[in-house]
């Protein structure tokens, strides 16, 4: 029986097996996505990033401990770091979610984020997939955040959680752009320690100075015209929710903020634009990534290392050289 | 695209809570450019096979202070094997006395390293041992 129908049939270790080579590329990864994707398609994906030591890993277990109360299997998608010297890595995530374990409806999975940002975003998306598949209705991706891969993985979630707890930044960094814009749901955890109303305050300032674009739309500006245009329930504003969750303190409410953004992403279209602009920007990827590898294959390689000796001595431009390259002859 | 990364559990079995060895491998492994996944304290031995195969791991490394190395690592081997994962290796760090060691290897361990063992010794050994 080959892995696939393993992981259809609910086999955990061809589960891993699979995922492992959805991590490294392999073919056979390749050739398992595209069986798994008419089965996947279903699940809840919910992205989970923020600051390091904003309490990401403990709020996930604590979410997936409550969700399991419902009787939703999870999985989640825990990522780290890679060093960018050695190539190692050290993914702690697992440390924070000892409830988890001994529980056949959880499935952790630790990542590295191995380089190359174009990479993990493919990974992950392969990842989340093959859970999907596999019949998880909840998937969870925890990323530490630290820039383009989180707004990567904040396009592949359905809902976004970022996480801030008190202490880390005043209300300069709130209105900084980035981060925050990407929230659906905005968690200000470690509740219970000080401070915790300076933060809040500073989330809601910023969240009352948003232009009126903030528009859920706009994070996909060209789909606006596609989803169907119920102006109330398509403005979503992102809700303030405190949580402890070392205590679990506020984990039901925020389980429900988030089953509120599922219903309204359903009511306002905007869960079928997204799963769209996904599905587009991995067409995308893999269009770009084949095209280059096909041109790699047809242009000799001494022909290439000519080309860019003359990027190098800058007698020609990339954009020169490229031309170069594609048409035969510099224009 | 990516290189095959070679994925270590790094573990604490049983009750005792001394993690710093387990800590300072973790991060020499790290050095040497592995993927280590740290599950922390008081991991059962259902917990650890558990993680090993949630995570496709290609070895197991046990942090044993306690004494119970005798009866936590073929427990742990047994259940590696019975998930499917007879391939999986296992070393242990710890207090190991010499006179077990023989058995333990027996079983299938690859390694077993005291105080003063070299973290260029444990690399090494996890590159043969996973080859």
């Amino acid at each position: 029986m080959d892995l696939v129908t393993q992981i259809l049939n609910g086999d955990r270790l061809a589960l891993a097996r699979v995922l492992t080579h959805i991590e490294n590329d392999t073919q056979d990864g390749r050739a398992a996505l595209a069986t798994l994707f008419p089965h996947a398609g279903k699940a809840h994906l919910i992205g989970v990033t923020g600051a390091p030591g904003t309490g990401k890993s403990s709020l996930v277990n604590q979410l997936a401990l409550y969700f399991r109360k419902q009787n939703k299997r999870v999985a989640i998608v825990a990522v780290d770091p890679s060093s960018p010297f050695t190539g190692g890595a050290v993914l702690g995530d697992r440390v924070r979610m000892r409830d988890l374990s001994g529980d056949a409806g959880i499935f952790i999975r630790s990542m590295a984020t191995r380089g190359s940002l174009g990479g993990l975003a493919q990974a992950t998306a392969g990842m989340t997939q093959v859970f999907d598949a596999a019949g998880f209705e909840i998937v969870m991706i925890e990323t530490v955040g630290a820039g383009q891969s989180e707004v990567d993985i904040a396009r592949l979630a359905h809902t976004t959680l970022v996480v801030e707890a008190p202490g880390l930044g005043d209300d300069i960094q709130a209105i900084k752009a980035g981060i925050l814009e990407i929230a659906d749901i905005l968690v200000v955890n470690k509740a219970d320690r000080p401070g915790v109303e300076n933060t809040e305050k500073a989330l809601k300032s910023m969240l009352e100075l948003s232009h009126p674009t903030q528009h859920i739309f706009s994070h996909h500006g060209k789909y606006m015209s596609a989803a169907p245009q119920v102006k109330d329930a398509a403005l979503w504003i992102p809700p303030i929710q405190r949580t402890i969750s070392i205590d679990g303190t506020g984990i039901p409410e925020l389980a429900e903020q988030i089953a509120i953004h599922a219903e309204h992403l359903r009511v306002s279209g905007d869960w079928a634009a997204r799963e769209r602009a996904r599905l587009e920007s991995e067409m995308d990827a893999v269009l770009q990534e084949t095209l280059v590898s096909q041109f790699r294959e047809r242009v000799p390689e001494s022909k290439y290392d000519e080309v860019m000796m003359q990027v190098y001595k800058r007698s020609l431009s990339p954009r020169e050289a490229v031309k170069m390259l594609t048409n035969g002859r510099a224009k | 695209m990516t290189d095959k990364k070679i994925r270590v559990l790094v573990a604490k079995p049983g009750l005792d809570g001394h993690d710093r060895g387990a800590k300072v491998v973790a991060r020499a492994l790290r050095d040497a450019g592995m993927e280590v996944i740290y599950t922390g304290l008081r991991q059962t031995p259902e917990m650890i096979a558990e993680a090993a195969l949630q995570e496709d791991v290609d070895i197991v490394g046990l942090s044993i202070l306690s004494g119970a190395h005798m009866a936590l690592a073929p427990r742990i081997l047994e259940l590696l094997k019975a998930n499917g994962q007879s391939k999986v290796k296992v070393f242990i760090g710890g207090i190991v006395p010499d006179e077990d060691v023989p058995q333990l290897k027996q079983i299938g361990v690859t390694g077993v390293y005291g105080p003063g063992a070299s973290t260029e010794d444990i690399i090494k050994d996890i590159k043969e041992a996973v080859k």
